[in-house]
C-alpha cells in the first residue's frame, strides 16, 4: 500500500504534484476561469450584434476607436471563443479534470499510470493556454480566420495566426500526453474484479474519448505544423496557384490545396464533438443512476453504443464540406455514415430516458443538470439531422442553424453535464455539501437563458443568415425580418452571465463552510464513493484497495435492505 | 411543417426549380425531429411525474421490460434511408450531374474575391475571353481579362450585380482569386463554396422574376429590396458586407440588359465600364 508520510512543501503538494486528484483540480480550476473567460469574448460580441456600431458599455476603451468594436477584432474575439471554449474549456475539464480525478477513483486505482506524464501533460496545457491569449497582445490582434483556420485566409492573416497555430501545438501535445495516460491507466491498473462490463459508463465515456483524442489529434498537429510552414518558411501545402490577395499577385503560392487542410482538420474536430459529448454521457448517466435509485436501462446497449460512436466519429468528417464541391460517390458515403451515426445516439438517449422508468427520482442539483441535459442534448443532435443530408445542408450550411445546433450539444449539452458532475462530485473533492437553493437558481436560470441565446438561432438560421457576420446580418435584406432577434439573444446571453454567479457565490460559500464528515453522501455504489478514505483524499485514495463483486449500478436490488449495494460488496 | 417552417424563418420565397424540392427534405426531417421530440419529451414529462420520489419512494430494479425501444431505433433508421435513398441522394445527385452546358444555358462565371463578386459574362460570341493574373487591376481590371484575346472582346464584367433570365437554365462557373468564399442565393436555396484554384460549376433556374418577387415583400421588414448574394464564409474583416444583388429579368428585360452592356462597352472601351459605379 501506498502512502507517503514525509510532509511535503506547498509547491510540492499543489503546484508541482504528481497526484492525480491535485493534477484534476489544476485542470478543473484552470479550465473553469478559461470557460468564464471565453464566455465573456461572446458576451462583447454579442452587444455589437445587438447594437451593431454602438459603443461597447464599460470596456469600449479597450477595443477600438469611440469604443465600436471593430470587425477584425470581431473576428478574432470569435476565434478565441470557440478555440478557448472547446480546446481551453470544455475538454480539459470534461476530460483534463472529470478524467483525472475520478477514474483512477472508480476503477480502484492509487493514481494514474504516468504521474510524471500526467503532470507534465497539464503544464503543458498551461503553457498552451498562455500562448493562445498572447495572441492578443501581437500586432494585428488574436488569430482572426476562425477556429476552423480555413486556408488560404489563415495563410495570409496577421500574426496572431502564427501564435494559434504554436498554441495548437502545444495543446494537442498536451492531450496526446493525457489520452495515453487515461487508456493505460483503465487497461493496465482496474483492481481485481474490475471487469469490462462491470465498469461505471463514466469510464468507458473516458477510455473511448481518450482513443479518439489519440487517432484524431496527430493529423490536426501535422496539420498546424504545415500551415505554420506555409506561414513562416514560405511553404504552400494549403495555396494554389494563381492567387491574387489585394491587387497582389502571391508568389510563393502553388501547388497546394485549401481542402487538404479542411480533410485534416475535420479529421480531428469531428471526433472532437465525441470527444465533447462523450465524458457528457459518462457524467449524466453516473448522476442518473444515484438520482433513480435504479440501474440504468441497457448497461451494455450503453456501451457498444458509445464505442460504435467512437468509431464512426472518424468516417463523417467531410459532412462538413459538402458545399467544397463535392461529388456524388463521396456525397453518398458520407451522408450514409452521417445518418448511421445518429442510431447509437439515439439508442444512448432512449436508454436515458428509458431509466427513468420506475425509478425513486431524486431532483437534486446534480439530477437536474443531468436531466437538462437530456432534452438540451436531443436538440442539438436532432437539429444535426438537416445539416448532415447535403440537399437540406445548402440552405443551412454557414447559416446560423449550424450555430445553434452545435451549441446546443456542447453548451446546455455538455456543460450541464458538467455541472452536474461538479455539483455530484464536489462533496467527494471537498468533503463539504454544496447549497441546493443557491444550485437550483443556476440551474433554472441557467436553463431560461441558454435556450434564449440559441433557440433564435435557428430562426435565423432557416431564413438563411450568415455566421460570422460582424453586424449579425444588418446588411442584408433577407436577415431583416429577424434581425430583432439579436437582441434577445444577447440580453439572454448577458443574463445568463449574471445567472452563473449563483454558481460562483455557491463555491465560494461552501468551500468556507464546514466538512460534513460524510463519506458517501449521496449512498453511491461505485468506488469513487465506497472504499476511499474520507474527503479530501490523501495520496494513494484507498485505505485498502478495492476488490470488485458486482456491476457499477446495484440500486434497489430486490430483497435487499439498504437501496443501494456498493460495487466492493460481496455476495 | 413547410407553412410551420416558414413562420420561423424559413424565406416565404423559393424561387428556383431546386428550391421546392429543398424545402421539401427540410420539411420532411423536421417532421421527423418534431416527433421524436415530442415523443422523448412527453414520456420524459410523464416519468419525472411520476416516478418522482415523493410519489414513488422505492424505485423498481428492474424498470421497463419491453423491447419497445428497439422499434423506435428501427423506425428511426428506415426513415432515414428512406430520407436517403428518396431524396438526399437524387437531389445531390441532379445538383452535381444535371449541369447544363450546351447553348441554351447561360453561362456566366464568378469570380470572388474579398470582399465582393465579379461576374463575368461571355458575351454574344458565347465564350469567355482569357484571362490571366498577370493582368488583374483592381479598379480597371478585377478579373484579368485579357483584351487582346479574340473571344474577350465582347466579354462583359460587373462587380456585385449579377443579372440573369427567368426560365432560363443558369450555369455559373465559381471561383475565388485570394481566399475561401461561399455564394449564396438565399431566396433561391442556391449555396457553393468558391475554393481558389478550383472552378466549380453551380446551375439553377429561377422561376421568379425580381419583379414579383418584390411584390411578395409589401409590408415585410424588406419590402423594396430585391434578391441578394451573401458570403457564407469567413472571409476576412469586409465578410459582413460582401453582398451582392441578384436581378431576374423577363427574357426581354435580360436581352435589354445586355445591349446595354454592350453599348456600354462600345462607348467606354478603355474605361470603366461595368463597374458598379454606373449602377
Amino acid at each position: 500500500m501506498y502512502t507517503v508520510h514525509h510532509k511535503e512543501s506547498f509547491w510540492a503538494k499543489y503546484i508541482f504534484s504528481t497526484d492525480h486528484k491535485i493534477i484534476g483540480l489544476q485542470y478543473g480550476i484552470t479550465s473553469l476561469v478559461w470557460l468564464l473567460f471565453g464566455f465573456t469574448l461572446m458576451m462583447i460580441m454579442r452587444y455589437q450584434l445587438a447594437y451593431p456600431e454602438s459603443p461597447v458599455p464599460f470596456i469600449g476603451g479597450l477595443l477600438g476607436d469611440g469604443g465600436i468594436l471593430p470587425s477584425e477584432m470581431y473576428n478574432s474575439l470569435g476565434v478565441m471563443h470557440g478555440t478557448i471554449m472547446i480546446f481551453l474549456g470544455v475538454v480539459p475539464l470534461a476530460f483534463g479534470a472529470f478524467g483525472n480525478y475520478f477514474l483512477p477513483l472508480q476503477i480502484g486505482a492509487i493514481d494514474m499510470a504516468f504521474p510524471k506524464l500526467n503532470a507534465s501533460s497539464y503544464w503543458m496545457y498551461f503553457v498552451g493556454s498562455v500562448i493562445m491569449v498572447i495572441g492578443f497582445f501581437v500586432p494585428g490582434g488574436a488569430a482572426n480566420s476562425g477556429w476552423t483556420s480555413y486556408p488560404p485566409l489563415a495563410n495570409i492573416a496577421t500574426m496572431g495566426q502564427t501564435v494559434w497555430l504554436f498554441g495548437m501545438v502545444m495543446l494537442i501535445t498536451s492531450s496526446l500526453l493525457g489520452s495515453i495516460n487515461i487508456l493505460v491507466t483503465v487497461i493496465q491498473l482496474r483492481t481485481d474484479g474490475m471487469t469490462w462490463l462491470k465498469l461505471p459508463i463514466f469510464v468507458w465515456g473516458q477510455f473511448i474519448t481518450a482513443f479518439l483524442l489519440i487517432l484524431a489529434f496527430p493529423p490536426l498537429e501535422a496539420a498546424g505544423v504545415l500551415q505554420l510552414m506555409d506561414r513562416l518558411a514560405g511553404t504552400s501545402f494549403f495555396m494554389p496557384s494563381g492567387l491574387v490577395v489585394s491587387g497582389e499577385v502571391m508568389t510563393n503560392a502553388g501547388g497546394g490545396s485549401p481542402l487538404l487542410w479542411q480533410h485534416l482538420f475535420w479529421f480531428l474536430a469531428h471526433p472532437e464533438v465525441y470527444v465533447l459529448i462523450l465524458p457528457a454521457f459518462g457524467i449524466v448517466t453516473e448522476v442518473m443512476a444515484n438520482n433513480i435509485r435504479k440501474p440504468i436501462w441497457g448497461y451494455k446497449a450503453l456501451v457498444y453504443s458509445m464505442i460504435f460512436l467512437g468509431f464512426m466519429s472518424f468516417i463523417v468528417w467531410a459532412h462538413h464540406m459538402y458545399l467544397t464541391g463535392m461529388g456524388t460517390t463521396i456525397g453518398a458515403f458520407f451522408q450514409t455514415t452521417t445518418m448511421i451515426i445518429s442510431i447509437p445516439s439515439v439508442v444512448i438517449l432512449t436508454a436515458l430516458l428509458i431509466s427513468l422508468w420506475g425509478g425513486s427520482i431524486r431532483f437534486n442539483t446534480p439530477m437536474l443538470f443531468a436531466l437538462g441535459f437530456l432534452p438540451m442534448f436531443g436538440i442539438g443532435g436532432l437539429t444535426g439531422l438537416p445539416l448532415g443530408l447535403a440537399a437540406s445542408d445548402i440552405h443551412l450550411h454557414d447559416t446560423y442553424y449550424v450555430i445553434g445546433h452545435f451549441h446546443y450539444v456542447v453548451a446546455p449539452g455538455t456543460i450541464f453535464a458538467l455541472f452536474a458532475g461538479i455539483y455530484y462530485w464536489f462533496p467527494k473533492m471537498t468533503g463539504k455539501r454544496t447549497n441546493e437553493t443557491l444550485g437550483k437558481l443556476h440551474f433554472f436560470f441557467s436553463f431560461i437563458f441558454m435556450n434564449g441565446v440559441f433557440m433564435p438561432m435557428f430562426v435565423q438560421g432557416l431564413a438563411g443568415v450568415s455566421r460570422r457576420l460582424w453586424d449579425g446580418g444588418e446588411v442584408y435584406a433577407h436577415a431583416a425580418d429577424y434581425l430583432y432577434l439579436n437582441e434577445v439573444m444577447s440580453v439572454s446571453a448577458w443574463l445568463l452571465g449574471l445567472a452563473q454567479i449563483f454558481f460562483i457565490v455557491n463555491m465560494i460559500i461552501s468551500l468556507k463552510g464546514e466538512k460534513t464528515g460524510e463519506v458517501n453522501p449521496w449512498n453511491a455504489t461505485t468506488l469513487d464513493w465506497t472504499d476511499t478514505t474520507s474527503p479530501p483524499l490523501g495520496h494513494g485514495n484507498f485505505e485498502k484497495i478495492p476488490v470488485v463483486h458486482r456491476g457499477p449500478y446495484e440500486y434497489s436490488v430486490p430483497g435487499s435492505k439498504v437501496d443501494f449495494i456498493p460495487q466492493s460488496e460481496k455476495g | 411543417m413547410l407553412e410551420l417552417l416558414r413562420y420561423f424563418g424559413l424565406p416565404t420565397v423559393s424561387a428556383s426549380t431546386q428550391g421546392p424540392a429543398i424545402d421539401h427534405i427540410i420539411a420532411l426531417i423536421h417532421w421527423l425531429m418534431l416527433i421524436l421530440f415530442v415523443g422523448w419529451g412527453v414520456f420524459f414529462i410523464y416519468t419525472l411525474i411520476r416516478f418522482r420520489e415523493s410519489n414513488n419512494p422505492k424505485a423498481d430494479h428492474e424498470g421497463v421490460k419491453s423491447h419497445f425501444s428497439s422499434y423506435l431505433e428501427v423506425a428511426v433508421a428506415v426513415f432515414e434511408v428512406v430520407l436517403l435513398i428518396g431524396f438526399a441522394f437524387p437531389i445531390w445527385a441532379s445538383r452535381v450531374n444535371d449541369i447544363p452546358k450546351g447553348p441554351e444555358a447561360v453561362q456566366i462565371r464568378v469570380v470572388a474575391q474579398q470582399f465582393a463578386w465579379n461576374i463575368h459574362y461571355p458575351g454574344s460570341d458565347g465564350v469567355f475571353g482569357k484571362t490571366s493574373i498577370d493582368l488583374v487591376d483592381e479598379v480597371e481590371n478585377p478579373i484579368g481579362l485579357d483584351r487582346s484575346d479574340e473571344f474577350a472582346k465582347d466579354d462583359v464584367f460587373t462587380v456585385n450585380q449579377l443579372h440573369i433570365p427567368v426560365n432560363t437554365a443558369i450555369n455559373i462557373s465559381l471561383s475565388s482569386k485570394d481566399v475561401i468564399h461561399s455564394f449564396t442565393l438565399p431566396e433561391l436555396r442556391v449555396k457553393q463554396d468558391a475554393v481558389p484554384g478550383m472552378e466549380i460549376p453551380v446551375w439553377f433556374e429561377a422561376t421568379m422574376t425580381t419583379e414579383e418577387f418584390l411584390q411578395t415583400t409589401d409590408g415585410s421588414a424588406r419590402e423594396g429590396m430585391g434578391f441578394e448574394i451573401a458570403c457564407a464564409q469567413l472571409c476576412g474583416l469586409g465578410h459582413y458586407r460582401m453582398k451582392g444583388f441578384l436581378t431576374i429579368h423577363d427574357d426581354e428585360g435580360y436581352a435589354a440588359w445586355h445591349e446595354e452592356q454592350q453599348e456600354y462597352l462600345a462607348e467606354e472601351e478603355d474605361d470603366d465600364w461595368g463597374d458598379d459605379e454606373d449602377w
